[in-house]
């Protein structure tokens, strides 16, 4: 195994080339775990934590734009008042050692069905900025991830930055575990009530093999809000809420059974729901 | 791919330097996908951040990597070239974490003793960053180390200790400055 360590992006996507299947490595937590038990021995990996570029992040008008370096723990202070459902499923990963380390562009590019930012970044319609060979490319998260762990991303690429546009409205992410640290996600829910373009959208994680944005759900509530009022009849975010769990496709295993994590679906999206609709008021 | 066919470096091969506790250390003759512990304990004879669950789950390995605390289980040690890596041997020879050793000991906030390096490195973490934590704070700043032992609260309780030691004794740089109210760093 031999290590790059690129300080730009541009030698990043050079060291990418010159060993076509090197492994990126960016924060670790996924990475190295996967090495110390021996499940992965790529012959190279290229190391991201010295590229610059990829550790910035702004506040631009009405747009959050984040390098694929930025750690849970910096999502944060004034961005988690511009996103605040991202910095929710942020401050919900693992430990503060893991939110030292681990990156944004980690849990996108690792893909896991439990990537607690993933359905966040999916219900704001965050734009995936990639970079390659070929130059620069942008993917929503639907268009990224495809698989469990699983990803549209080309040989030489690597994703650059994330953007999210500022939501007048409210958003909320709420997860269910076993406990409130160290918790890979039975199911969770990230909602965002959109005044300005006055729709809701929903996306749920683990819950689905990717990302699972509910569209019938979505319609059925964005149609039932009254948005002058920012108010839902009585019974709304219950049949949203069971919408959302039927299009659900949990699987069963040693974390949850399929019908815990419908269940627990049915519960958060209800409850987020009628947060958003409390908060936007 | 040998070394030279390529204009992209690949330096590590042949050894590489880390910096711990204050001194450059050379690493040599290891293999790249070693972590930051394995090297840490086995090449550099720092055995103080232990080696339990190697997957970030039990915060035994914690170390500071540039100031901020992480598990050195989930750091390649290739990759810590050019940081800052400070270990429990670091955080006792300076003897900034003594008075959290001393609350530890005296609270009896240490039992078998396996999770109380990494839950030095972790507390010196907190109170650097925020020395006047409250309890909920304190709880999250210590959820990734987990101790079989104490059942926690008499661990809680030396940090609170040391908290009231060092609001006692006005240790520069544990304090907030009046109307500074995102503390020090």
């Amino acid at each position: 195994m031999r290590i790059a360590r690129p300080v730009t992006v541009d030698e990043a996507v050079e060291a990418l080339s010159a060993e076509p299947g090197a492994q990126l490595l960016a924060g670790g937590t996924d990475f190295c775990v996967e090495v110390n038990f021996g499940h992965r021995r790529p012959a190279a990996v290229v190391a991201l934590r010295r590229v610059a570029e990829l550790r910035e992040r702004a506040v631009r008008g009405e747009t959050v734009s984040l390098g694929a370096g930025v750690t849970y723990a910096e999502l944060s202070g004034r961005i988690a008042e511009v996103v605040p459902a991202l910095a929710a499923a942020a401050r919900s990963v693992g430990s503060p050692q893991i939110r030292n380390a681990g990156t944004l562009g980690g849990n996108l590019a690792t893909a896991s069905p439990a990537g607690d930012t993933l359905p966040v970044l999916a219900a704001l319609g965050a734009e995936v900025t990639l970079r390659g060979p070929a130059g620069e490319r942008v993917l929503t998260v639907g268009e990224l991830v495809t698989g469990v762990k699983q990803t549209s991303m080309r040989p030489g690429e690597l994703i650059t930055k994330i953007e999210v546009r500022r939501v007048r409205g409210a958003q909320q992410f709420l997860k269910v575990g076993t406990r409130n640290a160290m918790v890979i996600a039975i199911a969770s829910a990230a909602v965002v009530l959109d005044r300005d373009r006055r729709e809701l959208r929903c996306a749920l994680g683990s819950v689905a093999p990717v990302p699972l944005r509910v569209a019938r759900a979505e319609e059925m509530m964005s149609e039932a809000i009254d948005w002058e009022r920012v108010e839902a009849p009585p019974g709304a975010a219950a049949r949203f809420a069971e919408l959302a769990a039927e299009a659900s496709a949990p699987i069963g295993d040693h974390r949850a059974s399929a019908r815990y994590r419908r269940q627990a679906v049915r519960v958060i999206c209800e409850r987020a729901v009628n947060r958003c609709l409390r908060d936007a008021a | 791919m040998p070394p030279d066919s390529t204009s992209v470096p690949w330096p590590v091969a042949e050894g590489y330097q880390l910096s711990v506790d204050g001194r450059t250390r050379t690493v040599e003759g290891a293999w790249v996908g070693e972590s930051l512990l394995y090297v840490l304990r086995e090449r550099l004879g720092l055995p103080g951040a232990k080696n339990a669950c190697e997957q970030g789950e039990c915060g035994s390995c914690s170390v500071l990597l540039d100031g901020v605390v992480v598990c050195a289980c989930c750091v390649l040690g290739a990759d810590a070239a050019g940081a800052e890596v400070t270990t429990v041997e670091g955080l006792t020879a300076t003897g900034s974490a003594k008075d959290i050793q001393e609350a530890l000991v005296a609270g009896g906030g240490v039992q078998c003793g396996f999770c109380t390096p990494g839950f030095l490195a972790a507390i010196t973490d907190l109170l650097a960053r925020s020395p006047e934590a409250d309890e909920l704070e304190v709880r999250e700043a210590l959820s990734g180390n987990l101790c079989r032992c104490t059942g926690y609260g008499r661990i809680l309780e030396a940090v609170s200790a040391v908290q009231a030691e060092r609001r006692g004794a006005g240790v520069p740089g544990g304090l907030r400055a009046p109307g500074d109210e995102d503390g020090p760093r």
